[in-house]
């Protein structure tokens, strides 16, 4: 089940690709296909078949757009320290601990966490993200935690695990 | 008509880009710099394949250049943070040290107890190993 | 060809220039990898522009393969950076 969907995963990226159905091309890449996702199959994700639940893409379908407005904002935030004179920074490293366990899950909310206001992950510890932080708010973890993850979780959760 | 909103994605996504390169020139330090090029140069990149995009869907006709431009923009969404994250505990590891602002570095003092540069009176020992790049250009 | 392009290729250029400056001036070597990261992007954004310009498909492959290649080479500098500390 997992091979196959690896397989089709990776045969699929090639098609787009390539753009070509030339018959050669389509062999070719068939065989590739099956070698890496044979050869390689301890890279890919452990569970692909929960690719396949619609709720999972529902919850990713809202997730998106949301995160794509984050990152706007963020941008903005930048373009205003940037500008300013004075560069009204005020940065540190502060620590953030997630209730998410999965890889691809803490993956996706380190790469969200990069891309919105202010924010950039360090470095991961098995649950506890350390967080450079541009503007750093707050004195306690829990309040950092309340202020970084939280806009994530729930929907991370909902998509990843 | 889809021609000029692609030339206005592409417009806005320029802007952004030279915003986050302008941050990489003035920001203080590595990491400062490292968030300002990475968000702004990352959604400007995108944004300018996404106005490619819409180029080749409409104004052109190129279905290969726009599932490519949409492709290429995915990749770049997922790996230009990876690589930032990659970068800063890189520079995190070889000692590059916070700017003399900063309020708080809770990696330091979970790493090797030193406390952040703003609450120190005067530079902590840490130890001799970590030193490498934080001689600055006189 | 249009005259937008060509502002938007002057842009690109000048935001290539900055990375430069950060790559020649950034007094320690991560502020150097941080500059050659974000030009990788930046060049990966190039390429679109030379695809609507010139009307070949075939450099969204570049911008593809470049942005990949960029990649994994920031990922094994960064992984240099890390480990120097310990090779010393």
């Amino acid at each position: 089940m997992k091979s196959v969907l690896c397989i089709l995963f990776t045969f699929g990226l090639w098609l787009l690709l390539t753009w070509s159905l030339d018959p050669k091309v389509v062999g070719v890449g068939l065989m590739m296909a099956i070698l890496v996702a044979t050869l390689l199959a301890h890279i890919y994700p452990d569970n692909p078949h929960k690719a396949l639940d619609p709720r999972r893409w529902f919850w990713a379908c809202i997730y998106f757009p949301y995160f794509l407005v984050l990152c706007i904002k963020s941008n903005l935030d930048v373009a205003y320290r940037v500008l300013h004179p004075d560069l009204p920074i005020r940065p540190g490293i502060v620590k953030i601990r997630t209730r998410l366990t999965s890889e691809m899950a803490k993956t996706f909310l380190a790469n969200s966490i990069t891309l919105t206001p202010g924010t950039m992950t360090v470095d991961i510890v098995g649950q506890d993200l350390y967080i450079h932080w541009i503007n750093v708010h707050g004195v306690d973890a829990e309040e950092h935690t309340r202020r970084i993850v939280r806009p994530f979780e729930g929907l991370l959760r909902r998509v990843f695990e | 008509m889809s021609e000029t909103i692609a030339q206005w994605i592409i417009g806005v996504g320029l802007m952004f880009d030279l915003l986050g390169c302008l941050g990489l020139v003035r920001l203080p330090d590595v990491y400062n710099r490292l968030q300002a090029g990475t968000k702004c140069v990352t959604l400007g990149t995108c944004m300018i394949m996404f106005g490619t995009f819409l180029y080749g869907v409409a104004a052109l006709d190129r279905p290969q250049m726009a599932v490519q431009a949409l492709l290429c923009a995915v990749f770049v969404l997922l790996t230009s943070p990876v690589a930032a994250h990659a970068i800063a505990r890189g520079a995190y590891r070889a000692g590059a040290r916070l700017w003399e602002g900063s309020v708080i570095d809770r990696l330091g003092e979970d790493l090797h107890g030193v406390r952040p540069p703003a609450e120190r009176a005067e530079p902590a020992d840490q130890p001799a190993a970590v030193h490498h790049f934080t001689e600055s250009e006189s | 060809m249009s005259p937008f392009l060509v502002f938007v290729a002057g842009g690109l250029l000048l935001a290539a220039a900055m990375c430069l400056l950060r790559i020649g001036r950034g007094p320690t070597a991560p502020d150097r990898t941080v500059a050659i990261d974000i030009l990788g992007t930046l060049m990966a954004g190039f390429c679109c522009l030379l695809a609507i310009w010139t009307g070949q498909d075939f450099y969204m492959s570049i911008a593809i393969a470049w942005s990949l290649v960029s990649f994994i080479g920031t990922i094994a500098l960064a992984k240099y950076l890390e480990g120097r500390q310990y090779d010393e």
